[in-house]
């Protein structure tokens, strides 16, 4: 039934559509950002990101929006699919009529959108896929993202671990690019800093679908002096329990992606590790102006603290603002060129798309976990900002052939 | 292969043995199901194989149609062996065969059954193009003629009478112009009057055609009425053979088998 | 080493508990109602999310408030499974074979969204359960007191089991269904009470199984989808409706894991599918299971009467690709691109339609060949450096043989076992996708993959497709009404017949299988070449689940119904995707309506409802028959 109403107003809508298209002058209406996310499929991290995103949106366009126009944006489900993310790409760029794209969740699916931005010369800003490839090996003029790279990250956290005394290491990823490039990096860049380390154990559980007790019996069973986790969501739920239940963590460091993040760390409750080395995101305890304001706005609008996810939503949003702003266009290469070199305000302070590789310096913050009234947090932290944990720009050049 | 099946389906002559079977014997788990079995079927006749339940009569046609390998002895067709040969050997060597429980097609018309059996028969089969439908349309209705279905040809088999049912299989089974016609349990759950009418229709095809016919049979009356010979199998051993009137006055039969009272009627 | 090995077997016997709970109930489940029940993981999350609400309410630290959670969180599941049977499968048991999985999956779409609105998007983890805190010291390692306590589960609910099966009547009446249906019914034995009691039992034991995760696992919105596969396999492997086999499958299963992580640990996940895929070839009916008493396909109606097209059909559907033919003049790009899209899905549904509807052999990894089409074509370009047109057409032919190597194994099998064994393949060749990285990319995929120059517009892409598709689709249709055809129907309908007429019922399958897997290649190559990239997820579970869904929503006794079933399928859930972030709820609601509205399918019920109106002269009998099977 639903079909047969929906194809008949698509048709009915077409022809309407079809005749004035002239008519509607270029700029008359609102800028249109067509945003593709895994939010059915990655619900945790992307409804503070959808939150933290309109709560960005309603504050640009109270302020008169960009150039005089309001900024609309059209929400689309990818399902954790990349297949269906071009699909949605494709309607929004030929459909909808949408002025650029956003969004990403999972690594293929910003490659995914990556390549049709190429492909269509159309303006991709990847909000939160990690993989390097994003901005590296696979980028391309059109793309360009916001978050720290699994490369940056892993810099950040080697930072830390070259000053532990441990020599022997054990690492646990997911099964999937990001793990695997998190635990390349991560050796790559330790070995450089400290070359007397050594890697006896590596566990690569499915993602979504760790074995916790066999697989923390495995890395107990090389006898690390310490550990570096890349798991995250229910994995490290489930391997923090059996690991403290069988005294994985007992007597070692642990170094760990993302874990910081209150995405990951509020699930654990009382049963949050302490001490780990982690990168993440102290809501509470960030008090910089900026990002005062940020928190106050959040919860007065959703009467809740914001999660990581949030600031990544609110920090992309405002960020295409600025480049609209920049740019005065809307026209796509007008705004790459905006975008190459562009600073913007972001809740962690100021930002900026580097021309060279079209990643934002947004940073991270490295701490140590702990637990507070039955809650876990972060403790000693430092913001570390995203420009210093970069390659050169010769390493660059070489890991990135678009240029 | 298309030479061999020239050959043999030369017209066999009454009194020629179409059929031999020589100490066959299988057993299971120990049990010896048919214990040295040996028989002949002449062309143009009709055989009954009858026992009391548990007799061997299953295993022993299962024997001869290819479903189970004998332990031992030899089945021979028109002079050939096809012991152990699988079903589809069997059939393609001259055998036609129709089941206890009516085994046709429901997807398909009554026409289609035996035009399907037709295309295997012609080696038409791996063909992936033109209508199956247009296939061999009269030879399939000269067929259905023979049992009376044409004019139930476009039915689907779903949907027809048991008895009906039962003469289509006997039209599939005849369209690879067999030399042995083996039918297990032919007139099981029919009523007396299509019994005697299916085993009319088929005794008149057999002599017609110099078809040789191996049957098992609850019914004696079906039994004596249509069988030009009958064999009896008891635990696994043929005790007697003969025709229909030698065989009744057995006192051994009658010991073993009418004297259990399965004197008519099916089981 | 020793401590270690011991150690890990304790291990990998924890974790078979839950899984064998989950197991069990869907193997009891199959064996009486012959349903298989795509929706059995669901219920396990749900008895997961449920046991964390009422745990919390009652008092985690407390005992009485711990269990008493647990044990009514696994009554409330099967009170869930009360209202499913009653409400859904109840109304379609004398539909087709496995039509009653399409409405469990519109369970599970549902349920996923009903789980997120309720319990929200964070993971919750549990409280540990009282008395059950702490380790206790083995073999030199530190064991936790509940792993110990779940090792313990198993055998206990197994006993039960059979206790239950063995000395009560009920037991007794679920063992002889389980054996035969028809003498159950014979018995007069209120069948529907039966039926709807033990889905409930069944249900029961999922949730129960997915409660006692508490303490063990984040209770988390991905248990449901991570589970059900696992479970299915275990319930194979131990073979269908064997309760004792599904325990030494889960404790294999738990154990391989185990082991697997310290040998392989990049494998974990595809280990099982391994572990299935050698023991069906070696045992075909499982560990504990036996072949199927009589006709294999003996549950569900007889095949009804397939004919040809008449002419206004035929009308129809020329009039219908016309159209098609048509549309770039008036429609704008967007429309072409999901119209293109829409053909692909049609050509993919109707190759696994080929193997399914004529063939019978339903296939549950049918995404393989199409995965395997659009690699074939993404790695034509990548590393051949070919241009789109070889690509295109080398691609079905990776496919094809994919088809030969695995159709041999599979045409040995049948019914579930068969399906089984195709997903087992299916994941091994996905999981050669996404591991295989320097190759393949692994799950980045292969980036690039875009048309020539002549073909890069939407509207010669659409033709293309079009044209491709519809000549694809047309083969196929001829080719079941030709000879091979009609021999692939026989060997369904009734293969001890087509034996006995001189087919080669296993040879004839195999070509069967192996058309359709090239068909699903081409499909999968035009597909690579308009999203522009290839990714593991083309082969993945969720694409061989959509190619099912489409085949069983058209009528898989229909020529046509699996062309339907994609437009209406992939339209529907391609619009509830833009509409509404609860797409899920509303696909699922849909699919389950439509299941209840149509049961033999959109074009089977359709036809149903057309031959009623005109009330032809043949018997009513007759008439139904014959209008389900045409077109």
């Amino acid at each position: 039934m639903t079909i047969d109403r929906r194809s008949f107003l698509g048709v009915a809508s077409m022809a309407a559509i079809a005749a004035p298209s002239l008519v509607r002058a270029q700029g008359a209406g609102p800028i249109k950002v067509g945003e593709i996310n895994s939010y059915t499929a990655q619900p945790a991290f992307l409804k503070p990101y959808r939150q933290g995103w309109e709560l960005a949106l309603e504050q640009i366009n109270a302020a008169g929006g960009v150039m005089g126009r309001k900024i609309e944006t059209i929400f689309r489900d990818d399902g954790g699919k990349p297949e269906d993310a071009v699909r949605h790409a494709g309607d929004l760029v030929n459909a909808e009529k949408v002025d650029l794209l956003s969004g990403g969740f999972l690594s293929n699916v910003g490659l995914a959108i990556a390549d049709f931005a190429k492909q269509n010369k159309k303006l991709y800003v990847a909000s939160e896929p990690l993989s390097d490839a994003v901005v590296w090996a696979n980028g391309n003029r059109y793309t360009f993202r916001l978050r720290p790279s699994t490369y940056m990250q892993a810099a950040m956290l080697v930072e830390e671990a070259a000053k532990l005394p441990a020599k022997k290491w054990a690492l646990v990823a997911p099964n999937y690019e990001y793990g695997q490039s998190g635990v390349r990096w991560f050796k790559e860049l330790l070995k450089k800093a400290k070359p007397d380390v050594e890697f006896v154990a590596e566990q690569f559980p499915a993602l979504g679908r760790i074995d916790a007790g066999a697989t923390v019996q495995a890395l107990e069973a090389s006898k690390p002096d310490a550990i570096f986790n890349v798991t995250f969501g229910a994995d490290l739920s489930n391997f923090v329990r059996q690991g403290n239940t069988r005294g994985l963590f007992e007597g070692r460091s642990v170094v760990s992606m993302l874990t910081g993040e209150p995405e990951y760390l509020d699930p654990l409750g009382a049963e949050a590790p302490v001490g780990w080395i982690v990168t993440g995101y102290p809501h509470a305890d960030i008090q910089t102006p900026e990002h005062v304001k940020f928190r106050d706005a959040y919860k007065a609008k959703y009467n809740d603290y914001p999660r990581l996810g949030s600031v990544v939503g609110f920090d992309t949003m405002n960020s295409i603002a600025a480049a609209l702003a920049k740019a005065g266009s809307t026209d796509t290469e007008k705004l790459v060129d905006a975008l190459e070199g562009l600073k913007f305000p972001s809740a962690f302070g100021s930002a900026e798309y580097r021309a060279i590789d079209h990643q934002s310096t947004l940073g991270a913050y490295v701490g140590k976990t702990a637990v507070k009234d039955g809650k876990g947090t972060m403790v000693d932290w430092t913001y570390r900002d995203g420009a210093k944990y970069l390659p050169d720009d010769a390493e660059v050049k070489k890991l990135r052939p678009a240029g | 292969m298309s030479v061999v099946l020239q050959q043999s389906r030369a017209p066999a002559m009454a009194g020629d043995p179409v059929l031999v079977v020589r100490d066959l014997a299988k057993s299971f788990g120990g049990v010896r199901a048919v214990d040295g079995v040996s028989f002949s079927v002449e062309a143009g006749t009709m055989l009954a194989l009858i026992g009391p339940n548990g007799a061997g009569k299953t295993t022993c046609f299962n024997m001869l149609n290819g479903q189970l390998r004998p332990d031992k002895g030899e089945v021979l067709l028109g002079g050939r062996p096809i012991t152990g040969m699988k079903p589809r050997a069997v059939w393609r060597m001259g055998v036609g065969r129709t089941f206890q429980i009516t085994a046709t097609f429901t997807s398909m018309t009554v026409r289609e059954n035996v035009q399907m059996a037709l295309i295997s028969h012609a080696g038409e089969i791996w063909s992936p193009f033109g209508r199956a439908r247009d296939r061999h349309k009269a030879a399939a209705d000269a067929l259905l003629a023979q049992v009376g279905m044409v004019e139930q040809a476009e039915r689907a088999c779903g949907v027809l009478a048991y008895g009906d049912l039962k003469r289509v299989e006997l039209a599939v089974a005849l369209a690879n112009q067999p030399k042995l016609l083996l039918m297990d349990e032919p007139t099981a759950g029919m009523a007396p009057r299509e019994r005697i009418e299916l085993m009319a229709l088929t005794a008149e095809i057999a002599a017609a055609k110099g078809i040789a016919v191996l049957f098992t049979e609850h019914d004696m009356d079906v039994v004596f009425t249509h069988s030009d010979s009958v064999i009896v199998l008891d635990r696994g051993l043929l005790i007697a053979h003969g025709t229909a009137e030698e065989v009744r006055r057995d006192p051994n039969v009658r010991a073993v088998y009418l004297g259990s009272g399965a004197t008519s009627g099916g089981h | 080493m020793i401590d270690l090995i011991l150690t890990q077997t304790l291990n990998g016997l924890a974790s078979a508990s839950s899984l064998f709970l989950v197991a069990s109930g869907l193997s009891i489940i199959f064996g009486v109602t012959r349903i298989v029940n795509f929706a059995h993981g669901s219920l396990y999350m749900l008895g997961a999310y449920l046991a964390w609400t009422l745990v919390s309410y009652l008092g985690p630290a407390d005992t009485f408030g711990f269990w008493g959670g647990v044990l009514l969180a696994a009554l409330l599941v099967g009170l869930a499974g009360v209202l499913i049977e009653v409400l859904i499968l109840r109304r379609i048991y004398q539909a087709p074979e496995l039509f009653q999985l399409l409405a469990t999956f519109g369970v599970v779409l549902m349920l996923q969204d009903l789980a997120l609105a309720t319990w929200g998007p964070e993971d919750k983890l549990g409280p540990r359960a009282p008395g059950f805190k702490s380790f206790v010291i083995l073999f030199d390692n530190r064991f936790p007191t509940y792993e110990l306590f779940l090792i313990a589960v198993g055998p206990l609910v197994l006993g039960l089991l059979w206790f239950l099966f063995q000395k009560t009547r009920w037991g007794t009446l679920v063992r002889a269904a389980t054996q035969d249906r028809e003498m159950v019914g014979a018995l007069g034995v209120n069948q529907r009470l039966l039926f709807t009691s033990v889905f409930a039992f069944g249900s029961m034991l999922a949730g129960l199984g997915g409660a006692l995760q508490l303490p063990r696992e984040a209770v988390n919105l991905h248990m449901d989808l991570a589970m059900i596969s696992e479970a299915f396999v275990v319930v194979v492997v131990g073979g269908l409706g064997s309760v004792t086999g599904a325990y030494l499958a889960a404790v294999l299963i738990g154990i391989l894991h185990a082991f697997g992580i310290l040998i392989f640990p990049k494998i974990t996940l595809v280990l099982v599918f391994l572990v299935m895929a050698v023991v069906l070839v070696v045992k075909p009916y499982g560990l504990m299971g036996r072949a199927p008493v009589g006709h294999a396909r003996g549950h569900g109606p007889a095949e009804p009467l397939l004919l040809p097209a008449d002419r206004l059909t035929k009308l129809a559907g020329l009039l219908a690709l016309a159209l098609l033919a048509l549309t770039p003049i008036f429609a704008p790009d967007y429309l072409l691109s999901t119209l293109t899209e829409l053909i692909i899905f049609a050509l993919f549904a109707a190759s696994l339609h080929f193997m399914m509807g004529p063939g019978g052999m339903a296939s549950f990894g049918h995404a393989a060949y199409f995965g395997l089409g659009a690699y074939g074509a993404a790695l034509a370009v990548k590393w051949l450096g070919a241009p789109m047109e070889p690509a295109l057409v080398f691609a079905p032919f990776l496919a094809g043989i994919a088809g030969v190597v695995f159709g041999w194994f599979c045409v040995r099998l049948s019914g579930v076992y068969l399906a089984m064994l195709t997903l087992a393949f299916a994941q091994i060749a996905w999981a050669t996708a996404f591991q295989w990285v320097e190759l393949t990319g692994g799950d980045n995929g292969i980036l690039g993959v875009w048309p020539s120059a002549w073909a890069s517009s939407k509207t010669a892409y659409f033709y293309l497709t079009l044209g491709v598709c519809a000549v694809s689709i047309v083969a196929l249709r001829l080719t079941i009404f030709s000879p091979l055809g009609y021999g692939l129907r026989a060997a369904r309908d009734n293969p001890l017949r087509a034996e006995a007429i001189g087919l080669d019922v296993m040879r004839i399958q195999w070509v069967a299988f192996i058309v359709a897997a090239f068909a699903a290649g081409i499909a999968g190559a035009l597909f690579a070449f308009s999203k522009g990239s290839v990714f593991p997820t083309y082969m993945a579970i969720p694409r061989s689940v959509d190619a099912l869904l489409m085949v069983l929503l058209g009528g898989v006794q229909t020529v046509s119904g699996p062309i339907i079933g994609a437009f209406a399928y992939a339209g529907l859930s391609e619009q509830l995707m833009k509409a509404t972030m609860y797409w899920r709820f509303g696909l699922g609601l849909s699919i389950v309506l439509l299941v209840i509205l149509f049961p033999r399918g959109l074009v089977g019920g359709s036809l149903l409802l057309v031959e009623r109106w005109c009330r032809r002269p043949e018997a009513a009998a007759t008439a139904r028959l014959a209008a389900e099977g045409g077109r």
